[in-house]
């Protein structure tokens, strides 16, 4: 008797561990999709330092981003930035869109649910062609190319290096631009460069005319790993809305499957804030 | 298990084996919230790309970059996957690990920091 006294009086409030209650306060599905996104971050957070690790390493010869992404739609100049700015516009737009999707459900306002749900849809495919639109230009790379010398080393031309036009050093159009972003006016050295070097175009595993083919590599997984979570975000969005669509929600009485939902996707956003700066900015 | 239904100013925790929570009375300032944090991503976002053109040193800009990104983490975080209103133990649970990453990176620019130095040692 006195035993189950005290473990009745453990049991009560007081004790938030003392069982029959969630000592989170949240349901366990949104629990585990948090500790899910938990050891997914750890995932990312490996992928991304590795890329910082050998970036460290290779400092003096690593590409410039501002040289490799300057394509904008319909745009014909060099514009660094702009489209990357743009792509994260679109994702923190489905972010607002899911999170107010959250909020419709809350009001248990099975229409607006839907509405926004179809939005973040869009949201997200939107990003995943943006995506697909910039692997493409970096795959095709410039109309010159660059020159790889048999040791690896990349030569670039100087109208392919706009950054160090940014910064008011302006090469001569027959020059060559050096792994370590260095002006080559010496015609001897150009004549002997341009003997032995092989004309590569565009970026794959093995070679990348911008530069260190790992730049290339991380680039390709990163972004890839980050858009296939976009894709499977997408995915579920989509059996998510037809569920809204179907009543699945408001029949069970509450929204919480979008909230489980919309953690996966604001992690996703998340992650492309951390590639944005990694990649594009620093 | 028992069903013990516990009540909060905003709604109520179903209690069972899924103890989700079902929102009763519905605050309408939620979603200026919502807006507000969209609003200062937006603006940090546009800053980031707006300095990333100035002249100002790479390291300084380095810093700037790394901080304003861990900003923007905190507000998707805190706001848009409302960790700021869970309860402590869970947001400890989740946050503490990160401890691991931020020595993961001391260890791994270290070691990357010293090649670099080997690496143009026998140039």
């Amino acid at each position: 008797m006195a035993a189950e006294a005290t473990l009745a009086h453990e049991n009560s409030s007081s004790n938030p561990w003392g069982g029959g209650k969630s000592p989170f306060g949240i349901s366990w599905g949104k629990m585990m999709m948090w500790f899910f996104l938990v050891s997914d971050a750890f995932t990312f957070s490996s992928l991304i330092i590795a890329y910082g690790a050998f970036r460290h390493r290779l400092t003096h010869i690593w590409p410039t981003a501002n040289d490799v992404f300057t394509h904008f739609p319909f745009v014909h100049d060099h514009l660094p930035l702009a489209y990357v700015g743009l792509m994260t516009f679109i994702l923190i737009m489905s972010s607002v869109t899911m999170v107010l999707a959250v909020d419709a459900g809350h009001r248990r306002d099975n229409k607006s649910v839907a509405v926004w749900m179809g939005l973040t849809i869009i949201g997200g495919f939107m990003f995943l062609g943006s995506q697909a639109w910039e692997w493409y230009n970096f795959i095709s790379g410039t109309p010159d190319g660059a020159l790889k010398m048999p040791t690896g080393e990349i030569y670039r031309f100087p109208e392919n290096a706009p950054s160090l036009h940014a910064k008011g050093i302006h090469a001569p159009d027959w020059a060559l631009i050096s792994p370590d972003h260095k002006v080559i006016e010496d015609k001897a050295e150009i004549a002997r460069i341009k003997a032995v070097a092989q004309p590569i175009h565009g970026a794959n595993l093995t070679d990348n005319e911008y530069g260190h083919p790992l730049f290339a590599d991380f680039f390709f997984f990163i972004t890839g790993f980050h858009g296939f979570h976009v894709f499977s975000g997408v995915v579920i969005n989509i059996i998510i809305f037809f569920n809204v669509l179907s009543g699945v929600y408001s029949r069970r009485g509450h929204y919480e499957q979008i909230e489980k939902t919309g953690l996966y996707w604001h992690f996703v956003d998340l992650v492309w804030v951390f590639v944005f700066t990694f990649f594009y900015l620093v | 298990m028992a069903d013990h239904k516990h009540e909060t100013p905003h709604g109520y925790y179903t209690g069972d084996m899924h103890n989700q929570f079902v929102p009763e009375h519905y605050d309408p300032k939620n979603r200026g919230v919502i807006w507000r944090t969209f609003w200062i991503l937006l603006v940090i976002t546009i800053g980031e790309v707006a300095i990333a053109f100035t002249s100002l040193s790479k390291e300084l800009l380095e810093v700037i970059f790394i901080t304003l990104t861990v900003v923007k983490a905190y507000f998707i975080v805190a706001f848009f996957m409302h960790l700021k209103h869970e309860k402590m133990s869970l947001v400890y649970s989740i946050l503490l690990p990160f401890v691991l990453i931020i020595y993961l990176i001391a260890m791994s620019l270290t070691e990357a920091n010293y090649l670099n130095l080997w690496d143009n040692m026998f140039k």
